[in-house]
């Protein structure tokens, strides 16, 4: 323990270094505008700042790029809420309830829960970080396939209750998402699956992105519009210092489910191949659970907006540690920070603890003094975001629009995935116009991937057993947990019904 | 057409997708491999089967008129709103058709002063700093700072002389 | 430029003379083409993987050694083994501004997906950067096995029991995989990870039997004590593990390599040729380069550039052909 603390306090101080904390502050704005940009995340930031990372010490260049990760992942947040477009796959379960907030005139109150959950959630999983990163790992190295196709079955009980109130347009939606998340090539067989007409954008499948963009990008601006009849009105945001004193006393409404959110986001983050977006969606659907008022999340529950974001910024944190303890990315971005350690030296591993303490506890010490900066700078940003939506309708519209035809050229740079996201938009909006949720979809495309692999990579080791998955300790428990969170609003439906009738012969 | 009517036609089409899906995944082993689990095909089979039952059960459910959309005999879409939202989609598709021809930042300029000015009708001071300001930030954000290249097309060589200037 | 040039007369090996020379790439020559606009460096795998790593490093190192005067775009197109980004090459045909970094999908995808359409034997040869190696691993916990004919017998014991991961049908390691069954006479179960490294992790957490791992992928785990390699599939002993035997020198003859080289599309200009050749070969000779080769496992003794390349290429392709006849395309896909 003494230990840790000494390590760690030489970690911070190193951080606190001139150079490195410039590069703390750098990053960090350079995360929160990218991130903040649809399409865009810490990857693309990341990626190109690569490079420059030669010109300063290792210790120096990951904290830079740790800050730019953290920096985006606040930034997230504020896509989804002024614009209503999820910047990134770990964003898309705050775009819920974000959404209505603002279109509600209250994007500063979403905004300022967002930076603040997302800081509770950073602190939290830092901390955590610290204190129990070997153990952790040793517990990430028994989570083989079937663990993880357990742990997806339980993301998805989570969400069960995201769905619309028309059952089959909901279960449609899902599969649809399930099925364009096989287009593309078949690891497990290595045979390319669904190649509609020979095309050869089909290969790399369809990315989250491009459904998403289309779906909350142009499906719900052409959505916007029509219902509006082209005169939408603007959301006047007072900004006042009263008002941002107001928005931090609302912490007391959502601390619980922020600090549930950091935990799971956490542990789920530390697995390696889950990451950030199950970790976020899994605590909005939890808070959405467990909550007294279920019925008012998605929209525009402040909770709904903490808890995803809370948890997202736990995980980030959290897929630090397969990363350096064992080399394995948990999201495009760490697999190029893994590049970056790999290119100076470093070679991530079981050693690298004790053979690079220096840089481990550099790069610790960073993310204590990075959490810090990026709430400060995201909170002085936000009248600004605000001011976004005060825009006229004719301005903010064709920006939109631009934003998102480049944000979706800018992963895969084809235009093909630019025309599928059009044609996801204008389709996204006629489904939703006849009640078909889209949620469900992409939620779908995001988890689908995983729990197909995962399932056939289990049935593969098991030679088609599918007991399997319940023989299996941590499996078992994942499965029975995600029946009991099933079941769940099933009884709590029957008491309630019970007690009313209760009620009502008495 | 009324609500009623593109509610059918909808599950009717989804239906047809359906099946196509499940034709295309059929090319592949949708079965259960001894040994191995399922083939390639057979997530991406079953789960269009899945969609294909959902269409079929939303067929039903507008025969006995069990949804609100499968009652109403309100128009699908107003002209006028029919036309707010084609504009806006239509603007959106020449811009992309655009982008193919002349690349991107000509498109974006047209794209712009379409939108600004014809659907906006806003100044043309404000049109043409906005015409001239987008594409100009988009250009520093992704080719120079993001060093993503955008799409240019033909327009490619009348970028030489700002690469030489970015990058001397 | 001249001083570019001179750093690179300075460092420059023999080989490469005479290979540059072949090519006409002197003074003047060099001056004839330099890129007009930022490269497209066209990656057929996904971020993070060792094809991606090399192209990062490159990138980085290119813009340190101020070795051009437009920026090379690292840009991932993993969609269907390569395949994507073979189609994109092709379609770039006669474009000066993209290059591609290979791995041995270079050779595999056209064979096994017939249907892509491209011949890469019409692509534009430049440089060979590296080539990567492979070893047999298991898990330390597997005492019993301390040698080839210890992991044979465990192997034949367990039947379709035993399972190897890998990084996906038609990767290099189901390649190898398929050999060895062939070769040894057993069948084992293959199961397909995204990546290396979480093959690697899988090893080391026993949720995998045995795999056939590149160097840098578990040198790691193999320093920490949690895995240990069993034989290498090299002509010889790599100096990182010099008690290892190659299947050589037991008598099996089992020797596979994975080529990590840069190309361009077909029908790049010849001057443009000449230039990545010789901007690549000064990158291969840098310190640094090497000192990465030495670090990751790499082999990096020879730069082969240009035609060489290119026939170097073909006999790969032929060996390719031949490799996943005789074991067959089902025995890859396992459909």
């Amino acid at each position: 323990m003494e230990s840790i603390l000494t390590l760690l306090s030489a970690g911070i101080l190193e951080a606190l270094e001139p150079l490195n904390f410039g590069m703390i502050l750098l990053g960090c704005t350079i995360g929160l505008l990218v991130g903040a940009m649809p399409g865009l995340g810490s990857v693309n930031g990341v990626a190109i700042l690569l490079p420059i990372t030669f010109l300063v010490p290792p210790t120096a260049a990951i904290i830079f790029l740790a800050a730019i990760y953290y920096g985006a992942m606040y930034g997230g947040a504020i896509s989804s809420i002024t614009l209503g477009i999820p910047g990134a796959s770990t964003a898309v379960a705050t775009v819920f309830d974000g959404r209505p907030l603002a279109q509600a005139g209250k994007a500063d109150k979403a905004l300022t829960a967002a930076a603040i959950a997302s800081f509770i959630g950073g602190t939290i999983s830092i901390v955590l970080f610290t204190l129990f990163a070997p153990p952790l790992a040793a517990f990430a190295l028994k989570f083989g396939p079937p663990e993880e196709f357990a742990l997806m079955v339980l993301a998805f009980a989570t969400f069960i209750g995201l769905g619309g109130d028309d059952i089959p347009k909901t279960i449609f939606s899902i599969l649809i998402g399930l099925v364009l998340a096989t287009v593309g090539l078949d690891i497990i067989s290595g045979q390319p699956r669904l190649i509609f007409g020979d095309i050869s954008g089909f290969l790399h499948g369809v990315n989250f992105l491009v459904l998403a963009i289309g779906i909350y990008g142009i499906g719900e601006m052409l959505w916007t519009l029509e219902t509006t009849k082209g005169e939408v009105t603007v959301h006047k945001v007072k900004m006042s210092i009263k008002a941002m004193i107001d928005n931090f006393r609302d912490v007391k409404s959502y601390i619980g489910t922020t600090t549930l959110g950091s935990t799971i986001g956490y542990f789920v983050g530390t697995l390696p191949a889950a990451g950030a977006t199950p970790a976020s969606l899994m605590s909005y659907g939890l808070a959405k659970t467990f909550s007294k008022d279920p019925e008012s999340f998605g929209k525009g529950n402040i909770s709904g907006v903490a808890a995803p974001e809370a948890a997202n910024n736990a995980a980030s944190t959290g897929s630090m540690l397969p990363m350096i303890t064992l080399g394995i990315p948990g999201s495009p971005t760490t697999a190029i920070l893994l590049g970056g350690m790999i290119i100076w030296g470093l070679r991530p591993g079981p050693l690298l603890f004790t053979e690079h303490p220096d840089f481990v506890w550099g790069l610790i010490g960073s993310l204590y003094i990075a959490n810090f900066v990026a709430v400060v700078i995201n909170i002085a940003f936000i009248p600004i975001f605000v001011r976004v939506l005060t825009l006229p309708f004719t301005i903010l519209a064709p920006t939109i629009y631009i934003l998102c035809i480049v944000g979706g050229y800018a992963p895969t740079q084809t235009m093909h995935d630019v025309w599928l996201m059009f044609l996801f938009g204008v389709v996204g909006y006629l489904l939703r116009k006849l009640n078909y949720p889209v949620a469900p979809a992409v939620l779908a495309i995001v988890l689908g991937p995983l729990a197909e692999r995962s399932l056939r990579q289990s049935l593969l080791a098991s030679q088609g057993d599918m007991f399997t998955f319940v023989e299996r300790p941590i499996s078992g428990v994942c499965i029975f947990l995600a029946l009991v969170l099933v079941s769940y609003p099933l009884i709590k439906n029957f008491r309630a019904r019970r007690s009313a009738k209760a009620a009502s012969q008495s | 057409m009324t609500v009623r009517t593109a509610e059918l036609l909808t599950a009717i089409i989804c239906a047809l997708c359906s099946i196509g899906l499940m034709l295309k995944a059929n090319e592949l082993n949708i079965g259960w491999i001894d040994g191995r689990g399922p083939g390639s095909g057979a997530w991406p089979f079953w789960l269009s089967a899945g969609m294909l039952f959902a269409s079929l059960l939303t067929m039903f459910r507008w025969f006995i008129g069990a949804t609100p959309e499968s009652r109403s005999t309100e128009l699908f879409i107003t002209r006028d709103r029919l036309m707010i939202v084609s504009i806006s989609a239509g603007s959106i598709l020449f811009l992309l058709v655009a982008t193919h021809l002349v690349g991107i930042y000509v498109a974006l300029v047209l794209f712009l002063l379409f939108y600004l000015r014809f659907v906006g009708r806003h100044t043309w001071l404000l049109t043409t700093i906005l015409m001239i300001g987008i594409p100009v930030f988009v250009f520093c954000l992704f080719e120079w700072a993001l060093k993503i290249p955008l799409p240019k097309s033909f327009t490619e060589p009348m970028f030489y002389p700002i690469y030489d200037l970015m990058y001397s | 430029m001249r001083n570019t040039l001179k750093k690179y007369t300075k460092a420059i090996l023999p080989a490469v003379v005479a290979i540059s020379t072949a090519f006409g790439v002197t003074g003047t020559a060099q001056a004839d083409w330099s890129p007009k606009k930022p490269i497209e460096l066209i990656i057929m795998a996904g971020a993070g993987g060792g094809a991606d790593q090399i192209a990062r490093l490159l990138q980085g190192l290119i813009e340190k050694k101020d070795l051009s005067t437009r920026p090379f775009i690292p840009i991932n197109k993993p969609g269907g083994s390569g395949a994507e980004a073979l189609r994109y090459m092709q379609d770039k045909a006669g474009d000066d501004h993209t290059v591609l970094v290979t791995l041995n999908s270079f050779y595999t995808t056209p064979i096994i997906q017939e249907g892509i359409g491209v011949d890469v034997t019409k692509f534009t040869p430049i440089g060979r950067m590296a080539l990567d190696n492979f070893l047999l691993w298991v898990n330390v916990d597997q005492a019993g096995i301390t040698d080839v004919d210890s992991y044979v017998a465990a192997v034949k014991a367990a039947g379709k029991g035993w399972k190897v991961g890998g990084t996906g049908s038609g990767q290099e390691d189901s390649i190898l995989t398929a050999m060895m069954e062939n070769h040894f006479g057993y069948e084992v179960t293959y199961i397909p990870f995204p990546g290396g490294g979480t093959v690697a992790k899988n090893l080391v957490g026993n949720h995998i039997d045995s795999s056939v791992n590149n160097p840098a992928e578990q040198n790691e785990f193999y320093r920490a004590g949690n895995t240990k390699p069993l034989v290498q599939f090299t002509a010889e002993r790599l100096p990182a593990y010099p008690d290892i035997p190659t299947a050589k020198e037991l008598g099996h003859n089992l020797e596979y390599y994975m080529q990590r080289s840069i190309n361009g599309p077909p029908g790049m200009s010849a001057d443009a040729q000449a230039w990545y050749i010789n901007l690549f070969g000064e990158l291969f000779n840098s310190e640094e380069w090497q000192t990465f080769c030495v670090e990751d496992g790499l082999a990096c003794e020879e730069y082969l550039s240009g035609d060489a390349l290119g026939a170097y290429h073909v006999t790969e392709i032929e060996k390719h052909k031949n490799l996943i006849e005789s074991v067959g395309a089902a025995a890859i896909t396992g459909e």
